[in-house]
Formats: structure tokens, sequence, C-alpha cells
């Protein structure tokens, strides 16, 4: 039996770099058998860096990871899996096509006589671990017939079949109906008191309050702290997690709103996987104005905007530009409609790395006449533009013909946001435009995109950054599954806002929450 | 967007940015062509493979020095050199013509890979491209006798270059519109050329020569489709103006991709889909354009062969040939681009005449034993080349072994 005294698993001073970038940064973290200990941070802040190199898939550049009191070298998923660690992955590891017994041995096969696979062995094997955490799952059904709440249930049983006493779950809620998480906070229940030491990763803040013993917040590979469950909020997760050593007040006036640029009516929008992302908002910006939208991260912002820009077709609803009704009518109308997106990641969307500057500074505007005519490329044309920007936009550590690959973050984000806005946009979509970007640079973001909405641009900002969105925002719409809860002055409170965000709202702030102008 | 994906998305972006390479196939091949290996790889890669071949050489029991020289005269390209004269010189320039013979075509296919490849497709199918446009040029060029020839040639080349466009381009629309793999459609697509050409040309069939009816071969091209020969005699094989074609089809393959908006969509296509059609650009039309001009390359590639020396088309050479796959491998050795392409083809071309047993003096080494020699040399090529990022990544890991030894020896410093 486990010794609860003692932690069942300890990682101290955990240290990987990738390059000059330091993912994990001396970060201590432990857990006891018989206990729920959350990770918690926002995306990058190296939560799946530090349990990759737990599963062994990465090897740390310092640090020791001690189990059971014995310091352990992990160098493959197998010696994780030796170990007693047992790891659900966000994408569950399955073989679609295989039964729930198949998939829950394989790898570790049981074998009968003449070296043949003991599927009735597998099969008994399911039921025993199924009645013994209250898993119930059929084990001749095939996964791809299962909801994706029994697949992980069926994960989960693997890595118990493996004999797991230390259960890493990667996100787990997040493919997780209401109903299944409820049914899985149950399971976690049953494996705590059957001793397992459990690690739960996660960025929802009130999940991690529902689930967890301990909380330990990452921030930039940081560890920032640990707190008992007990005595902590919501809000003062919130602040652990987004907190930042240098808060940034931007000077601004107030805004002068002008007509209304963008209309969004009734929009109904689904996710990659066929979900309802979007659900049914409306939602108004006007010239001189910046719009936050502001929730928990995939609660509907990433659809919001692929739909505004273009990329993604809406299921319902409208989406009017400066009079021009553009839903679902690609790329091209929405950039002749005078949309303009700063892409959330710079690097899958917002630039072509191995292009030079000149290249993607043009990306936004080649078919122009002045960068392109009659199907020709004007070289000449587009590095002369690309001068001019460069130099606007201060972009430091190389010229026009720099591969965009050799700049620093912040100079890569300075390039994507000058196109953006050299196309003389009427709306410009900022999402996360300051991710992963050092105060200064995003001093500069925030100052410029104070000084478009001045011109009269309408701007919607879509960030998870408190700090930014009140310190930017003229209106905050705050949106949580898909829907707007309400809309905010920037001076509300993290509190007000907090609670819009995960869904508790008052009823007097929904009236308000299409945003149109009075 | 599920976070922890994005975040092992972003910290893996981290890494890759950290070592100066990007996302793509394509992306990671042109960061890496741009820096010193970009010739210095290819070079070295040819050299090792040349000296594995030598240590094969001297398995056998030869000389791999004197075979190799046997082999470079064979190719003729001693003819370069000003001390060489006499008779050996015109052996040497016979020699040379035979060389640029087959480096021309090589060429044109190399292009064909190498296009598609700067949109992020694998195109596979050179071969199949390359057998159409043999089986287009070979009917324009032996109907319609009495043309002018300008027209007559115009026209064959033509007619090639579209059937390539079109073979390739029934991939392109598979990969556009329902994301058929191009590999895999290149591939059958391949078959379907190959079979459906003997089936013209095979006895009995629609296009076999009328005048001969027990050879399973095409009608033999007519005067007014032949390329011109401007170097050597034109009854002895002497070198046909189709050299000049390939080198203008090079100019094309870099002007396309360098300064048309369609080669800057092709681009951006390949290097990033993503930013492509976040741009606006489609992705799907892009890749049909891709492999139609990739096809339209093969097919002429096929048209000078049978215009300017073949002249007509056997089943078994339709069967045997395979320069379209060669075209692989030039494009691969040539990393994709419009100048190494042509450097890629002249060394292939110059190693198959070189080492064909009409060149190769048996006196030093058995002709047949050479060719396979040639297959061996080309084979490594193709492995090493294909590989080169894991030589890229050893070169890294030297500077991180390096690194760390530093580091270490910082460390001990302090401690001491």
């Amino acid at each position: 039996m486990a010794d609860s005294s003692r932690p069942a698993l300890e990682l101290r001073g955990i240290t990987k770099k990738f390059g000059s970038v330091v993912a994990n940064d001396r970060v201590d973290f432990d857990v006891y058998p018989g206990e729920v200990h959350a990770l918690l941070g926002e995306n990058g802040a190296g939560k799946s860096t530090l349990m990759s190199v737990l599963y062994g898939l990465y090897t740390p550049d310092a640090g020791e990871i001690v189990v059971d009191g014995e310091p352990v070298v992990i160098d493959s998923p197998a010696t994780a899996i030796r170990l007693g660690i047992g790891m659900v992955h966000q994408h569950f590891m399955l073989v679609p096509v295989m039964t729930v017994a198949e998939n829950l041995v394989l790898g570790h096969e049981p074998v009968a006589n003449a070296g043949l696979l003991d599927l009735k062995a597998a099969r008994e094997s399911v039921h025993d671990l199924s009645d013994r955490y209250g898993l119930a799952v059929d084990p001749d059904a095939t996964i791809e017939d299962v909801t994706v709440g029994t697949q992980q249930r069926v994960e989960i049983l693997r890595a118990l079949y493996r004999e797991a006493r230390i259960l890493v779950l990667d996100e787990p809620t997040a493919v997780l109906t209401a109903q299944e998480v409820q049914e899985l906070v149950g399971v976690l229940n049953r494996l705590k008191q059957d001793g397992t030491a459990i690690v739960f990763i996660s960025h929802k803040l009130n999940e991690v309050l529902r689930v967890a013993d301990r909380i330990t917040v990452l921030r930039l590979g940081k560890k920032i702290g640990t707190v008992p469950r007990q005595g902590a909020t919501e809000q003062s997760l919130a602040r652990m997690v987004v907190g930042r050593d240098v808060l940034l007040s931007v000077e601004k006036s107030t805004a002068k709103p002008r007509d209304p640029i963008l209309a969004v009516e009734d929009l109904e929008v689904r996710d990659d996987r066929d979900l309802e992302a979007v659900n049914g908002m409306s939602l108004t910006v006007r010239g001189g104005e910046i719009v936050a939208i502001a929730g928990v991260d995939g609660n509907g912002q990433q659809e919001l905007v692929e739909a505004i820009a273009g990329l993604r077709t809406p299921r319902a609803g409208r989406i009017i530009v400066g009079g021009r009704d553009i839903t679902g009518k690609g790329v091209k109308a929405a950039t002749a409609a005078g949309v303009a997106h700063i892409a959330e990641d710079r690097h899958r969307r917002g630039l072509v790395l191995p292009f030079t500057l000149a290249e993607n500074l043009a990306l936004r505007e080649f078919r122009r006449p002045d960068i392109s005519r009659g199907g020709w490329l004007r070289v000449k044309h587009m590095r002369q533009r690309a001068l001019g920007l460069l130099r606007e936009y201060d972009v430091r550590g190389g010229n026009c013909d720099s591969y965009a690959s050799s700049l620093s973050g912040g100079n890569q984000q300075k390039v994507a946001i000058a196109r953006e806005i050299a196309s003389d946009p009427e709306l410009l979509i900022a999402h996360q435009p300051t991710r992963g970007l050092d105060v200064g640079a995003i001093e500069f973001v925030h100052k410029r995109l104070i000084e478009e909405r001045d011109k009269g641009r309408a701007i919607l900002l879509v960030s998870l950054e408190y700090e930014e969105v009140r310190s930017l925002a003229d209106r905050i719409l705050v949106i949580c599954g898909g829907q707007v809860m309400g809309e905010f002055p920037p001076d509300a409170s993290e509190e007000e806002l907090g609670m819009a965000m995960t869904g508790q709202v008052a009823a007097a702030a929904t009236s308000s929450a299409a945003g149109a102008p009075a | 967007m599920s976070t922890l994906e994005e975040e092992t998305k972003a910290e893996a972006l981290a890494e890759e940015e950290a070592t100066g390479a990007s996302l793509t196939t394509p992306a990671r091949l042109t960061a890496y062509a741009r820096g010193a290996g970009g010739v210095l790889v290819p070079i070295l890669t040819t050299l090792i493979a040349f000296v594995v071949g030598g240590l094969v050489v001297l398995l056998t029991g030869h000389n791999p020095f004197s075979t190799y020289k046997a082999i470079f005269e064979g190719t003729g390209l001693q003819w370069i050199f000003p001390w060489v004269t006499g008779a050996s010189r015109t052996t040497a320039a016979y020699n040379l013509q035979q060389t640029l013979i087959t480096t021309t075509p090589l060429i044109l296919v190399g292009l064909a890979v190498a296009f598609a490849f700067r949109a992020g497709l694998f195109n596979i199918g050179g071969q199949g491209q390359f057998t159409v446009g043999g089986i287009a040029a070979v009917w324009v060029g032996s109907s319609f006798a009495g043309m002018s020839p300008v027209l007559h040639i115009t026209f064959a080349i033509v007619a090639a270059g579209l059937a390539g466009a079109a073979w390739a381009g029934i991939a392109g629309i598979l990969k556009a519109t329902l994301g058929v793999n191009e590999v895999i459609s290149t591939i059958m697509l391949n078959w379907i050329a190959i079979w459906g050409g003997v089936y013209l040309f095979g006895l009995g069939g629609p296009l076999q020569d009328p005048h001969q009816k027990s050879v399973p071969v095409s009608s033999t091209v007519v005067s007014s489709a032949k390329l011109p020969v401007f170097w050597g005699n034109a009854a002895l094989q002497g070198l046909h103006i189709g050299l000049f074609i390939a080198l203008a089809g090079v100019v094309v393959f870099w002007v396309i991709l360098s300064r048309t908006r369609l080669g800057y969509e092709v681009r951006a296509t390949g290097l990033n889909p993503d930013a492509a059609s976040y741009a606006g650009i489609n992705v799907a039309k892009n890749y049909f354009l891709a492999m139609a001009i990739a096809g339209t390359f093969a097919g002429v590639a096929a048209a000078m062969d049978i215009l300017g020396w073949k002249f007509n088309l056997f089943t078994n050479d339709i069967q045997g040939s395979t320069v379209g796959f060669l075209g692989i491998a030039v494009a691969l050795l040539g990393r994709n681009t419009a100048v190494g392409v042509v450097f890629a083809a002249l060394l292939f071309g110059g190693l198959e005449t070189g080492t064909s047993d009409r060149f190769l003096d048996p006196s030093v080494f058995d002709p047949n034993l050479a060719s396979n020699l040639t297959w061996m040399i080309q084979g490594l090529i193709v492995l090493l080349v294909s590989t080169d990022l894991i030589a890229l990544k050893i070169l890294r890991s030297g500077r991180g072994v390096r690194v760390i030894f530093k580091r270490r020896a910082k460390r001990e410093e302090a401690t001491a």
C-alpha cells in the first residue's frame, strides 16, 4: 500500500530549454498518494513540457525526478510506465477499429498457451478494473462506436491495467460534455481513495477548484506557487496565472465612436470537430473604438475570429463589414471589405517563416497593382514598400531580404501587424496580439492599436489577458460557451469579468449583450 | 482550440525556431538550402556515393581510379579542356553530345518534380507524365507531314506539354478537391500511362506503325518535326536544339517562381499552407496549377527525346524508361532549385553515358558491370540526399555536444 506521508512523485528543479527558449525553469512539483494536484497555466506556460519530461519524451537539462523516494532517470515512456506513471493524453492513443478489451491490453497483451493472445483474460481484466473503480465499460464494444467520455475511461483503465500509481491527465475535460465531466470527477475521487496520485493538467480555473487538492501555477516556464484548494478562488488563481511583474498602463483618451463598421448577427459557427463553438453571437464594433472579447480560452474566440476573417464558413447568421455582407465569402471578400486580421499564431498563420520580410509584408496585398500587375510580381516595388514599413514599425534584426524566421518574436509580430495595418483596414481584428511578446514589444503593440483606433478604425481585440483587455478596450464583451454573457465597461472588476467568463452572470448585464450603440 | 495541443505546438515552434528550421518539409529544406549546406551537402553526398561506388569497384578487383577515369572519358566532359586535341577531341565531342542528349530530358523532368515540390507536393508521376508526353509527341510528330518545320515542332512540343499537364493535372484535381494523396495518385497514373502506351503501340494497337505490322512500335516522326542538330552529325545522332529548350525551361521555372504572382502563391502554399489561406490564397487551386505546370515540364521532356533522336516509341522503351523516375533524384540532388537541377541532371546524364557499353572502354571495366555501378551510385545519391536532414541533425547535435563540453568545462573551472 502506498505510503501517504511521502510523495509518490517529486520533480525537483526541472529545467528544459529549447535553444534560447526556457520552457521549464527550475520547476518543483510533487504529488502524494491519494491526492489530486492540478497543474495550471496559460498556453506555453510549460505544462506540457514538464509532463513530457516526466513521461520520458524529453530529457531535462537540469533537475531530478524522484519516484517513491528514489531518484530515477526516465529516458522513455516505457521506463515511465515501468515506474508506475500513467499518462492519459488529450488526444487518445486508441486504435479505433479494435475493441475496448483489445485496446486495454495493447502493448502488454496477456498470452495464453502457444503464444496466442488471451482475449478472455483481457476481457476479465476489463471487468475487474471497471468493477474496482466504478468505470463501467463494455469490453467488447469497438472504440469508434463509443462516446468520447468512454474512450477516456478506456485510456484511464489502460493506465490502471499497467498498474499506474501516478496518473497524469492531460486536459482531460477539453473533449467532455458537462455530464461526462461530472462522471470523471467521480472516477477521480474513487482513484484517490485507492491511493492513486493524480496530476490534473488544466487551464480552466473552475475545474481545478472542483477536483484538485492542491494547485500549482506555472507561468512562462516558472513555477509561480502552489496553493491548497481551501482559500483559493478563481480570482486569486487568475492573478497567479496571468499576472505580470510589470503592469502596463496605456495612455488613452476617451473613444470617439463613429458609425458601426462590423455587425455580427446571430452567428453560429462550428469548430473542427463539428461541435457548436459560436452559438448565436451578436455584436457590433464601431469605427474609433476597441471592443474586446474576453473569455476563457476555447469558448468560441477562435471560430468567431475565423468566421469574420473569412477563414471559416458560419452555419448561420450574418457578418457585415462596412455595409457589405461577407458571410462565408472567404478571405478575399473579407479583405476587400476592409478586414485585416492579426493572427493569433504568427508562426502557423501570420507569417511564412522561410519567406523574406518583403514577401511576408506583401501577403495581404500582393494582388494590388503596386505589388503585382498582370500576373507579374513587381519585386522592386515590393521591396521598396517593405523598406518603408520596416522603418515605420521599427523592425529590428533584419532588412527586407532577411527571412522572417531570423527575427525575434517581437519583431516578427511587428512585421505581421505592419502588414495588416498597411492594408488600411476598416476593421482590424487583433487576436492575442501580444502573445509571447516581451514587455517592450507589448507596449509597442498596445500603443499602435490605440493610435489606429484614434484614426477611426474599428478594432476587435480578442485576448485571454485581463490586463490587456482592461487597458485597451472601450467596451468588453465577455463570452462563454460561444455566447456573449454581457457587456462591461473597461473599469469592470476582475471579479465581475471572472464571474461572467465562467457563465455566471447577472441578468441585467445580458440585456446589452448585443452591444448595439445607443 | 485545445490548450495543450497549442502549448505543445508553441513549444515545438520555439524549438524549431531555435534551431532555425520551420514547419513543412519544403520549408525546412528551403531554410536549409540557403546555408552553406545548400551547395556543400549535395556535393558531399555525391562524393560519398562515388567513394562507396569505388569501394565496390575495388571489391570486383578493378582499380577504382582508372575506372572512374574511363567513365569520365566516356562522358566526353574532357572536351572542355583545351589540351584535349586531335582524335581524342573528336571522340570527346561525340561523347559529350550523347551526354547532353541524355541530360536534356533529365533537366526537364527534374524541373517537373522540383516545381511540384515547391508547392509542397511530391510528384512521383514524372514517369507517367513523361510517357503521355512522349505518346503525344510521337503521334503529332509522325502525323501532319508537310507542315512547316517551325509549326510542326512547336505543335508537337505543345501537344506533349499539354498531355503531361493533363496527366499531372488529374492528380492535382484529385488532391485539390478530394484531398487524395498525390504520391499515391501519381504512382497509379504512371502505370495507367505506361500500359496505355503499350496498348496504343502494341501489336494491333490503334497507333502502331502500319508499315511494320509485326513490330510493337509507333510510326516514325517525319522530318518536318525533327529537332535540328546544331553540334555534330545529324546522321550520327548529334546534339539537337532540345538542350536549349531545356535550358529555356530552367529560366521559365525560375521566372515563374520568383517573378510572378502565381509563383509567389505557389511558394507560399508550399512553405506554409495555413498562412497562404490566411492571406486569401486558394491553396487547392495552387495545388492543381503546380501539378499541371510540373506535368508540362515532364511532357516537354519526352518531346525532346522523341523529336530529337528517338523519332519513334517502342513499347519496350515505354516499359523500360526510367527518365521520369530519375527526375526525382535530379530534383532532390538539385535542391529543387533551377540551377541545382541543371547540375544534377548533368551528373546523372554523364553517369548514364559514361558507363554505357558504347562509351566505356571494356578493357578497363566491363560496361555491363558499370551500368550496375551507375544504378548503385544513383541509388546511393538518392538515399543520401533523402537522409541529409539526418546529416544536418548530426551536424547540429555536434554543435550541441560542443556547447555541453564548453559548459562542463566552465562548471569545472568554477568548482576548481
